[in-house]
């Protein structure tokens, strides 16, 4: 079997460049990959584009690699949660392509699944469908939407064996296994990281056909974005 | 004039047995703490999850577990995780029966705008966008007038539009309203105490009353 187990998010990244097109996966802070994002802020690679559903918080996530200007276009749904986001937009440093989170998400699925174009209703009559190919299916109209084309998906699973197979856990699974699918080279960081065989082949989420690179994890600080309790019960 | 939980409640009425909802952000979230006894009501959270439960008790946050406003939740018996173009393929295949929404704006032929102010909010649509394209029914939560006092119930959105013709009822602190097929607000009901005339003022589109309008009911 190929060897796909490297040392660390270091190693992992090593050969991402100035310009390149990275997916990363997570939902707002749930399911990022904090370690490949602090190698990347400590490589210092610029110009990169990024998938992303949302661009981190101002100090974490994404946002981290906002502030040393690493990043020359964003592509997301919702980038509502960062400040200093709004203001390189509003000022015009960074380039942002906002799409509908179904588009973003399916957009990462028909690469994944060898299709170069989807079909959606998301964002007819909009601004969303400036410049689109609209096709009318059984009287509705959809926009045609490309599949993304990334150098490098970059995800986070919860556990993961040497032959690169990945499960999630929880919501944390998100983005995750499309963007996994969807990278020419896809690199996964694992809390857990088995032997092949460890896991039951029934319970994978995402084929190690689809993953290149893996390390186990370290430091996870899993960040809460809204911390919200229910009083207990006495 | 209704509270925004009184408004979350009146939505709640809308719920029936066996309904898949998803709930936006704002006062819909609000909606999940009015629904009726004794139904049973699966909600969708869009970041890939059916089954959404009550917050967690203090202590018990998982990181892992949270909802589409990134809320720490809980699961419930039968519930069911999925990745994020499952979860849209649900909303597109249209198996959610029913979405309630925040807007900005509503048109009287049922154009939505909720997503940009241009020049100084630019947060994106989110999955907005991907639910109006798709839901099957679609309530539209909202206060009536902005906080410049300006009706948010338009002849025509003035903000850059989520979706075409696809919301099908609103309600605000002062009316219960239908968008009708050929357009114009239907009104359905008022809030306790809120004259027609009030409504009138507060709606900027056209509003279409005919015959006697009931007060809005909780119980």
């Amino acid at each position: 079997m190929i060897n796909k187990v490297v040392s660390g998010a270091e190693e992992a990244i090593r050969d991402i460049a100035d310009g390149a097109t990275l997916m990363l996966g997570g939902f707002g802070l749930c399911g990022i990959p904090e370690n490949c994002i602090n190698a990347l802020v400590k490589k210092q690679v610029k110009q990169l584009t990024c998938i992303s559903n949302n661009a981190g918080v101002d100090d974490f996530g994404i946002g981290l690699m906002l502030q040393q200007r690493q990043v020359k276009k964003m592509i997301s749904s919702y980038v509502g949660e960062n400040a200093e986001f709004e203001r390189q937009l509003l000022s015009g440093e960074l380039e942002v392509d906002l799409i509908p989170q179904g588009t973003l998400a399916t957009r990462c699925l028909a690469a994944g699944y060898g299709m170069p174009a989807i079909f959606t209703p998301a964002g007819v009559g909009t601004e969303v469908a400036a410049g689109k190919e609209i096709r009318n299916f059984n009287g509705k109209d959809y926009l045609m939407e490309y599949a993304f084309d990334a150098d490098f998906a970059i995800v986070k699973a919860w556990k993961g064996d040497t032959a690169g197979n990945l499960m999630f856990r929880s919501t944390s699974r998100n983005f995750n296994p499309v963007m996994a699918m969807a990278g020419k080279i896809t690199i996964a960081e694992v809390e857990e990281l088995v032997e092949a065989g460890e896991l039951d082949p029934d319970h994978i989420h995402t084929p190690g056909i689809y993953v290149h690179r893996i390390f186990q994890g370290k430091d996870y600080e899993k960040r809460i974005e809204q911390r919200t309790v229910r009083k207990s019960e006495v | 004039m209704f509270s925004k939980e009184e408004i979350a409640q009146r939505i709640a009425k809308e719920i029936k047995d066996g309904y898949y909802v998803n709930l936006g952000i704002g006062i819909p979230t609000l909606v999940a703490n009015y629904i009726p006894k004794g139904i049973n009501v699966v909600l969708q959270s869009e970041n890939g999850l059916l089954g959404m439960g009550p917050f967690p008790f203090e202590g018990e946050e998982d990181a892992d577990l949270i909802n589409a406003g990134k809320q720490t939740i809980t699961t419930l018996p039968g519930s069911s995780i999925f990745d994020s173009a499952m979860s849209f393929g649900m909303i597109r295949a249209q198996k959610v029966d029913l979405t309630i929404l925040g807007a900005m704006e509503v048109s009287e032929n049922g154009d939505i705008a909720n997503w940009k102010i241009p020049g100084k909010m630019v947060k994106g649509m989110g999955g907005a966008m991907d639910l109006v394209a798709s839901a099957k029914n679609i309530i539209v939560a909202m206060q009536h007038v902005n906080k410049a006092g300006e009706s948010k119930l338009l002849p025509k959105c003035t903000l850059p539009l989520t979706g075409v013709k696809c919301i099908k009822k609103i309600v605000t602190e002062l009316a219960v309203l239908d968008i009708l097929p050929e357009g114009g607000f239907k009104l359905l009901e008022r809030a306790p105490g809120v004259g027609i005339e009030f409504i009138q003022q507060s709606t900027a589109g056209r509003l279409v009353v005919e015959g006697e309008i009931p007060e809005m009911r909780l119980d």
